[in-house]
């Protein structure tokens, strides 16, 4: 087995693009991507393409083919939908791809268009992330749904909404040096207490914003980096994936998210590192709560404990394990297909030692992506290492 | 958007909750799971039988929901809560008390039945607080 190298990340602004298309956002993202890589298009032997809602947002079905023509590739194109986790899975099964020698140069990322749709609609659309019959229709929403999650977790564990509130203030004051974020601005934790409820307990500064965005990765195998003077000084050591019950009401705990215990535990496995190896890490905050279930997950914390991190520091810029730094889904944006794809753009970039970031992080070698799909039903993991 | 499409399996639990005679599929070994099932998604046995749901149900958790789809729209502020009833647990919204964090408590025992959206008087799972014997 060869080893899968991230040989170059591009990424649009998030935001608001109401007057750009999906194929103009991926395309945008994906000549970042070959100009950050030095890469030939002609190379590229597969597209691994993440979107979620393009069918109800732009009426386009069959996103591959035309995410091909539009990053100037031809080669097989596959879409994939796992909801919010959709383009960690394409960037998986890139890595799975070049990793087994089928191809020795892939594309893989997403794109999301959302603000071009009425927030009810948006509001709507995310919803179907759930199961239609026994949640959807029996009044959940997205926030809602993590909304379910917070009580039980302050049930469970203890933990107020001034603890989250801490971690929205982290990844907006993460956010504020990042070029690509939606919002650079900061936010106080009491702005973030005071701000009008969403699906309480959460409010509207616990959840992520509505955004148009695309993310794209070169991922190449060693031998082709060597052989072709690439620099690729990142390797996607270990990936994993994990499912579980598609319904919140019919997990086990309503305040864990095995799923992405699964993940972890299969990319740890995979890369030969364990949490404790960890320097910095990306994890799924479309709601601040996911945050603290994500760390829980990784293993950073124990069962209860995560909910402290952000107040306490450890997971702050300046703190032990800093999370978030590119402003997370919360603060950078959340264009949902784009998403788990951007996650390993960031944390590249901070690995390398170029993003506006990295200096928190200087010494750092082993990072962690966590993405995650509607209520934690679908997780990815990635281990990514300095290998040179 | 053209009539919705039936449901079935779904719309006959629907039909039964709303008659007081809701019900779980349980397997032999006595997971619960909602219908429509070919197997239990717990264990994959296909021999699933209807077994009762408690009289009464416990709130495992809740929120009060501000923002909703077009398909909730006046019926926001609402309270949606996960409730167990012994083989399952059942998703819903709580009516009968403020739609407040402060009005609801995890361990609040309930009721269920089918009542109508407010917004367009589709069926929905509601939960209503136990009446004190
Ligand atoms: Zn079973």
């Amino acid at each position: 087995m060869t080893d899968a190298r991230v040989a170059g990340v591009g990424l649009t602004h998030f935001g608001s693009h109401p007057d750009r298309t999906g194929r103009d956002l991926f395309a945008t993202a994906a000549l970042r991507a070959f100009e950050d890589a030095g890469v030939p298009r002609e190379d590229v032997e597969e597209l691994n393409y993440g979107n979620f809602m393009g069918a109800l947002a732009e009426h386009q079905g069959h996103q591959a083919p035309l995410m091909a023509e539009a990053a100037g590739v031809n080669c097989p194109s596959t879409r994939y939908e796992e909801a919010c986790a959709s383009a960690g899975v394409a960037v998986r099964e890139a890595v799975r791809t070049v990793r087994a020698g089928d191809a020795d140069v892939a594309l893989a990322g997403g794109m999301e268009r959302m603000t071009n749709l009425p927030t009810d609609e948006v509001t709507e659309g995310l919803a179907i992330a759930a199961d239609d019959l026994f949640e959807v229709r029996a009044g959940v929403t997205f926030p809602g749904a993590y909304a379910l999650m917070a009580t039980a977790y302050f049930d469970a564990y203890g933990g107020t909404r001034e603890d989250l509130a801490h971690v929205a203030a982290k990844n907006h004051a993460n956010a504020v040096p990042n070029e690509y974020a939606q919002y650079r601005k900061e936010v106080s934790v009491e702005e973030a207490l005071e701000a009008p409820p969403v699906a309480e307990p959460l409010h509207l500064y616990d959840a992520c914003p509505i955004t148009d965005g695309a993310s794209a990765l070169v991922i190449v195998s060693e031998e082709y980096a060597a052989e072709n003077d690439v620099d690729a000084p990142v390797a996607v050591a270990g990936t994993g994936q994990g499912t579980d019950r598609m319904a919140l009401a019919d997990r086990e705990r309503l305040a864990r998210t095995p799923a992405a215990d699964d993940a972890a535990d299969a990319a740890y496995a995979d890369a030969g590192v364990g949490p404790d190896d960890v320097d910095v890490a990306e994890v799924h905050d479309c709601f601040t709560i996911a945050e603290v279930l994500a760390l829980e997950s990784l293993g950073f914390f124990d069962p209860g404990e995560g909910i402290a991190a952000a107040r306490e520091g450890v997971t702050t810029a300046d703190g032990d394990l800093p999370v978030n730094l590119s402003g997370g889904l919360k603060a950078k944006g959340h264009p949902v297909g784009a998403t788990g794809g951007s996650q390993i753009a960031e944390l590249t970039r901070l690995l390398r030692g170029d993003h506006p970031n990295s200096e928190h992080v200087a010494d750092a070698e082993v990072g962690v992506a966590h993405n995650a799909g509607g209520t934690v039903a679908s997780a990815v993991v990635h281990v990514l290492e300095v290998a040179e | 958007m053209s009539a919705p499409a039936s449901n079935g399996g779904y719309d006959e639990w629907l039909d039964a909750l709303a008659d007081g005679e809701g019900y779980a599929l349980v397997c032999p070994d006595g997971h619960g799971s909602l219908p429509p099932r070919r197997v239990c998604p717990e264990c994959g046995a296909a021999a699933l039988s209807e077994g009762p749901l408690a009289e009464t149900g416990t709130v495992e958790t809740y929120s009060v929901v501000h923002v909703a789809g077009p398909r909730f729209a006046d019926d926001t502020p609402y309270v949606n809560a996960i409730v167990d009833f012994g083989p399952i647990r059942l998703t819903g919204v709580l009516r009968g008390v403020e739609p407040a964090t402060e009005a609801v408590a995890v361990g609040d025992r309930v009721a269920v039945g089918v009542e109508e959206r407010a917004t367009d008087g589709e069926p929905l799972v509601v939960f209503r607080p136990a009446t004190e014997e």
